[in-house]
């Protein structure tokens, strides 16, 4: 059904590999587009240490996440966000790390499959994040996208049974989304033992980038998830900053963990 | 060949229904999936399931001929009284189901989302039975419509949480409730309150009604002597629509899911992808789910339950739909004519009837009357403003 047997790497996996190479650690934010100031707030961190970004196109529905996601796709929606225009500004981003979209199937679904791999390509976009499509039901756009060379980045969570884990990592493209906690994306006093705990597992059993995602909600959490892990998404500690405080303070932030991960690290 | 499906493992109900869910929830599911199939084939818990329907809920709920609306219309009509359950609506047959089934598993709480509050207190009441925690999420509109019921939640013990986001109605408190159980799925069953959600969802719920149907079958056979000419439900999510048509789609019967005109998933929508299914969906042209708008909270929604969208697809069921003001008349014509108050939704399908009439002279009409209108009168006091 699915296939290991890879000789190429997509654009997201050789970058995030490069990094690990070196010994570093991979961080990737998340930011909502169409939110006010994102395509700033995406340069911003591309310039202060991003190893990809990660692009949410808003759903009026977004099931897994939680308050600021979801806050911050509602004004984006009002504000009059689409697959479309999103994607349209993303081809004049110009800036040199790999992009991924972060969206609900419906949004995949309705374009249609061969359209919205199409969309992807023309703005450059490396992969794509679809939480609501698991193993199950990746087929049909998992090849599509391979043929159209996008990365179908899997999600993998902590309820998830050892030999489906192996199955989930055969189909993964880009890395391996190793879900941090039992919930919906938002910040966390204190990182949940299941973001490590999973993450050991899926290590024992891939070389692809393991990434820990959801519930990663500082630099601080970043580090000790990075003691098991490839690396780092941040999704709602990234969004929070830009509408409380602007592109610029997602640029510090994303600066702020990447030092604390180099040090830890390098 | 029988019409009714039965789902493999990918869930489908043609190319409708299916599993898009987060991974965190796809074991949960399984788990669901093989335990209601051990469970309905386990004569224990189906003998503990049928006593308790008879003794808690009431069942066999009877059936009634309207003599009075079925002269004024030209036509026979017979309704299935589910609003004459414990709890006031069919609601009560599918969770008693899932919270022995819940019981069965070892969950100890209950999380459900509800539109007019009907399957909230349903699962209020289910909890208070078995003493499981209960928690109903209900769209902030919602709560404002139906205050008589959220105080009913309250009284049985449940917590409800007023959702806040989106449309703030049936759709938004389904994704807080799935947003729970993401985050509690070891301890808690989602108690899910229509053929609709995840598979096994749209087919275990649609089980747990089909005693609608079955019971209505055998009645209209001791009764007419024969199956009715055509069978009327309302229809939001569809489940109590799916547990009535399930004892008929086999028979020449027609089949009428009757739909808000503002809700209206086979009318207006195309298929999609939301709460875990695809199937016919209102949206924008990006994909968008579209804000449903009716009179009645418990119809409120963008979609349909995916065998709904099947019945649909290979034409054995018809999908129309009614105004606001036509439902409004119809809660008033059966209240009139027969001495019964109907939930709106159920005014849904007593519109569409009141309408068709002419063009079913003679035929013989089975309604689901699936829930009681006392929910109702506080709404429909402000929108009448009153009685001359």
């Amino acid at each position: 059904m699915t296939s290991t047997e890879r000789t190429t790497h997509g654009q997201l996996e050789t970058a995030l590999l490069a990094r690990r190479d070196t010994g570093g650690k991979c961080l990737v934010p998340y930011i909502t587009g169409g939110y006010p100031g994102w395509q700033d707030a995406i340069r911003i961190a591309a310039a202060n240490g991003a190893d990809a970004i990660e692009i949410g196109l808003p759903f009026s529905d977004p099931a897994m996440d939680g308050p600021v996601i979801q806050q911050a796709s509602e004004i984006a929606l009002a504000k009059g966000a689409n697959p479309v225009n999103i994607l349209h500004e993303v081809r004049t981003l110009d800036v040199e790390i790999p992009l991924a979209v972060m969206c609900y199937y419906n949004t995949v679904f309705h374009a249609g499959h061969e359209r919205f791999a199409h969309w992807l390509n023309e703005a450059g976009v490396s992969a794509t994040i679809i939480p609501d499509l698991p193993l199950d039901e990746v087929g049909p756009w998992a090849q599509v996208a391979d043929a159209a060379g996008i990365e179908t980045v899997m999600l993998a969570a902590p309820t998830t049974p050892d030999e489906r884990l192996v199955r989930i990592v055969a189909r993964a493209r880009g890395f391996v989304y190793s879900v941090g906690l039992l919930g919906v994306t938002g910040e966390r006093d204190t990182l949940a033992g299941t973001a490590t705990a999973l993450a050991a597992r899926l290590k024992a059993i891939t070389d692809m980038p393991v990434l820990v995602g959801v519930g990663v909600s500082n630099a601080e959490q970043a580090v000790e998830a990075c003691h098991v892990a490839d690396g780092v998404i941040q999704g709602a500690s990234m969004v929070r900053r830009l509408m409380d405080d602007g592109p610029e303070a997602v640029g510090q932030y994303v600066k702020e963990v990447r030092t604390a991960l180099d040090a830890a690290f390098l | 060949m029988s019409v009714l499906v039965t789902p493999g493992s990918d869930g489908r109900f043609g190319d409708f229904g299916g599993r898009f869910i987060p991974e965190t929830l796809v074991p949960a599911c399984e788990e669901l999936e093989a335990a209601f199939a051990d469970a309905w084939q386990d004569s224990a818990f189906r003998f503990e399931l049928d006593e308790i329907l008879r003794d808690y809920a009431g069942r066999p709920s009877i059936i009634t001929e309207c003599h009075n609306l079925g002269r004024q219309l030209g036509i026979r009509l017979i309704l299935k009284r589910e609003d004459l359950n414990h709890t006031g609506s069919h609601k009560i047959n599918n969770v008693l189901g899932q919270a022995l089934l819940a019981k069965r598993m070892g969950k100890s709480r209950l999380i459900a989302e509800t539109g007019a509050g009907q399957h909230g207190v349903a699962t209020a009441t289910a909890a208070a039975l078995f003493g499981m925690k209960c928690k109903v999420y209900m769209g902030a509109v919602d709560v404002e419509r139906q205050q008589l019921n959220v105080f009913r939640m309250r009284l049985l013990g449940a917590e409800v949480e007023a959702v806040t986001s989106g449309s703030r109605t049936l759709k938004d408190a389904v994704n807080e409730a799935m947003r729970d159980w993401v985050a509690s799925v070891v301890d808690t069953h989602y108690c899910l309150g229509s053929v609709m959600g995840p598979h096994p969802y749209p087919f275990m719920v649609r089980q747990f009604h089909r005693v609608i149907g079955d019971e209505a079958r055998e009645q209209c056979q001791e009764y007419l002597g024969t199956h009715p000419d055509v069978v009327v439900a309302c229809v939001g999510g569809g489940s109590n629509a799916m547990g009535i048509f399930s004892g008929f789609v086999d028979l020449p019967s027609r089949l009428i899911g009757v739909e808000p005109a503002g809700g209206a998933a086979v009318t207006r929508g195309q298929p999609g992808v939301v709460h875990g299914m695809k199937s016919y969906l209102m949206q924008d042209e990006y994909g968008q789910v579209a804000e449903a708008h009716s009179v009645s909270a418990g119809l409120d929604y963008p979609g349909i339950g995916p065998e709904h969208s099947y019945l649909a697809s290979i034409g054995r069921a018809e999908y129309p739909t009614v105004t606001d003001a036509e439902v409004i008349d119809g809660f008033q014509l059966l209240a009139r004519t027969e001495g019964i108050i109907p939930a709106l939704e159920c005014a849904h399908a007593v519109a569409w009837i009141s309408r068709q009439a002419p063009s079913m002279q003679g035929q013989t009409v089975l309604m689901n009357l699936s829930g009681r209108g006392d929910k109702d009168v506080g709404q429909m006091m402000d929108i009448l403003g009153g009685l001359a």
